[in-house]
């Protein structure tokens, strides 16, 4: 299990998970609570690039379509395709559900710890 | 209830056609088909009571209250299906001779300056199918206009985050990066937001006037000097265009090109899957890209010198333009009046329903308003789903809902000109009677509808394994 108390986050509700010099991108709790039950996931493909504070995909709910904002900028080494079959995932495991995996990392937006992230959004 | 498919018996039929009284000349056996075109085999009285029962389960104009946000369900008058049942307009041939069709012809003509007369513009294109198909249309004439001039490297569309989904849909159809603009504190244009955005790859901007939550940009003249200056064209998205029509012309305000909804703003009937109209109203400088052809001269048909093609054959939907004509000609000088109720009536609604429900933005409003449910929904867990879904109840179509994104629980509501006082104090009561039931009784608003055909469908079940067609064995 993930714990969110290990993650970063930033103030548009996505979460980062660093694995060496690579990053893991979902979520929050948060945002899927707000979101609703997700029906769609658009993700980028591998070796694309992301650019921190630009979207690299979006998320379809019932009410709503919402861009992932991505936290940092970088080159797409892994994409979730569990996710493209079902997006419930995310609803169910928002920690767990990871979107895709970005390494070659040059920027990023201003990240936050839990703490500040609870507060934020508290 | 049985789908048609379930109740089709094989060999059953029925004698609607007449019998052939010309030379029987099937085509060539190669373009015959191999099998049996799967159709439903049902006498015409099961049909007729199919068909009725599906229309008592259903909810429309007819059968009560339908304030759909941005979606303009006014009345629509039957005399237009009427004039456009005649036979001279309902039994013509696309592709007859001009000297045949001269009062279809004028028609349209007439319906031209007309809608130039409203909008302030110099032409307009009827090829567009609908709404959204405007929408592409008007981008393709932007698009052809900047690589005439030589200024290909325009490839960005403004559109504000209130705007219509179709909006930045259209721009990406179109070949277009969309980039949005944000809105300001007044639910407006952000002006800093806009000029920090405009550059030598502004193609345009695309804005609702007034926007999706019903507010007229007061900014507008130096949002579109502001887009011109930067070599941009502005885009009318006409969707709202019930709330202005006879008092500001799109022109007027710095517009260069508009769509219509001929199937909102004048009176055709829609929601059902259309037909629509969307025409596209364009200044002179655009009328050498128009699609399509015309036959300005009642002679023959010709085609723009440099036209983006074609949107669709001929003049679109051609029946919902007579309707649209009609509607006119019964109006008369009277358009002004169109606008005017419908800003007051909803006005009223607001006026009367403010003092429980946040307004999102708590000002006059235009022909709509939205409220943002939110507070209520933190305290007490029922969300504008629930109370959409406790207005099915009342006999009232529940309103546009989660639109505009900007709003959170937003429910968006346009009553139109053409309902009375009585039926807005009955949806006045009905929300009302919602708002009580929330705080008294919330399980029985998030429980409702009760009294319909169906109750609460699983949305997110019917988004994830969507069922689109009858699956023969």
């Amino acid at each position: 299990m993930i714990d969110p108390k290990e993650l970063k986050y930033s103030r548009d509700d996505e979460w980062v998970r660093y694995d060496g010099d690579a990053v893991y991108i979902g979520i929050t709790d948060y945002a899927q609570s707000e979101l609703g039950d997700l029906v769609f996931v658009n993700l980028p493909e591998v070796d694309d690039e992301v650019i921190a504070g630009e979207a690299l995909g979006d998320v379809e709910s019932v009410k709503a379509v919402a861009d992932i904002i991505s936290p940092v900028s970088g080159v797409v080494l892994e994409v979730n395709e569990e996710l493209l079959d079902d997006a419930a995932l995310i609803n169910n495991d928002p920690y767990g559900a990871w979107f895709v995996k970005v390494g070659d990392v040059s920027d990023e937006v201003e990240l936050l710890t839990a703490d500040e992230y609870d507060a934020y959004r508290g | 209830m049985k789908l048609i498919f379930e109740k089709s018996i094989p060999g059953r039929g029925q004698d609607i056609f007449p019998a052939c009284d010309v030379p029987e000349k099937l085509p060539k056996k190669d373009m015959l088909r191999k099998a049996k075109v799967n159709l439903p085999e049902i006498s015409e009285n099961e049909m007729g009571r199919h068909y009725t029962a599906l229309a008592k389960r259903a909810h429309g104009v007819n059968d009560g209250f339908y304030p759909l946000g941005s979606c303009t369900m006014k009345h629509n008058p039957r005399i237009n299906e009427k004039m456009a049942n005649l036979p001279g307009f309902a039994k013509l041939h696309p592709l007859q001779p001009a000297h045949t069709v001269q009062g279809a012809n004028e028609l349209i003509t007439e319906l031209e300056e007309f809608l130039c007369e409203i909008t302030g513009m110099d032409g307009v294109t009827f090829s567009p199918a609908a709404g959204a198909h405007g929408e592409f249309t008007g981008l393709l004439l932007i698009k052809a206009y900047h690589h005439d001039r030589g200024e290909a490297e325009r490839n960005e569309i403004l559109v504000p985050d209130a705007a219509h989904g179709t909006n930045p849909a259209s721009a990406t159809m179109a070949g277009y990066k969309s980039v949005t603009i944000k809105s300001n504190e007044n639910g407006t244009v952000d002006l800093d937001d806009l000029k920090a955005h405009l550059g030598p790859k502004t193609a345009g901007l695309m804005l609702t006037n007034p926007n999706t939550v019903g507010l007229f940009d007061p900014n507008i003249m130096e949002i579109t000097r502001l887009v011109h200056e930067a070599g941009g064209l502005c885009y009318y998205d006409g969707a709202n265009l019930n709330a202005v029509i006879g008092i500001v012309r799109p022109a007027d305000i710095g517009f260069d090109v508009i769509h219509m909804n001929l199937h909102k703003t004048f009176s055709t009937p829609h929601g059902g899957g259309g037909p629509g109209s969307g025409p596209c109203a364009y200044k002179d400088f655009l009328a050498p890209f128009a699609p399509g052809l015309t036959c300005k001269d009642g002679k023959e048909y010709k085609r723009a010198e440099k036209s983006i093609g074609n949107m669709t054959g001929f003049y679109g939907n051609f029946l919902v333009n007579v309707k649209a004509y009609t509607y006119l000609l019964t109006i008369g000088k009277d358009v002004a009046t169109l606008a005017q109720n419908a800003v007051l009536n909803a006005n009223y609604m607001q006026e009367k329903l403010k003092d429980i429900y946040p307004i999102a933005f708590d000002t006059t409003c235009m022909h709509e308003f939205v409220i943002g449910l939110d507070p209520i929904y933190r305290k007490t867990h029922v969300s504008a789903l629930d109370v959409a879904k406790a207005l099915l109840d009342y006999g009232i179509h529940p309103p546009t809902i989660y639109f505009p994104l900007i709003v959170h629980e937003a429910l968006m509501i346009e009553p139109t000109e053409t309902e009375t006082k009585e039926t807005l104090d009955e949806a006045i009561q009905a929300f009302r009677e919602i708002y009580d039931k929330i705080f008294s009784a919330p399980e029985s608003v998030q429980q409702a509808p009760q009294t319909t055909p169906v109750l609460r469908l699983d949305d997110t079940k019917a988004a994830r394994e969507p069922h689109l067609r009858y699956k023969f064995d």
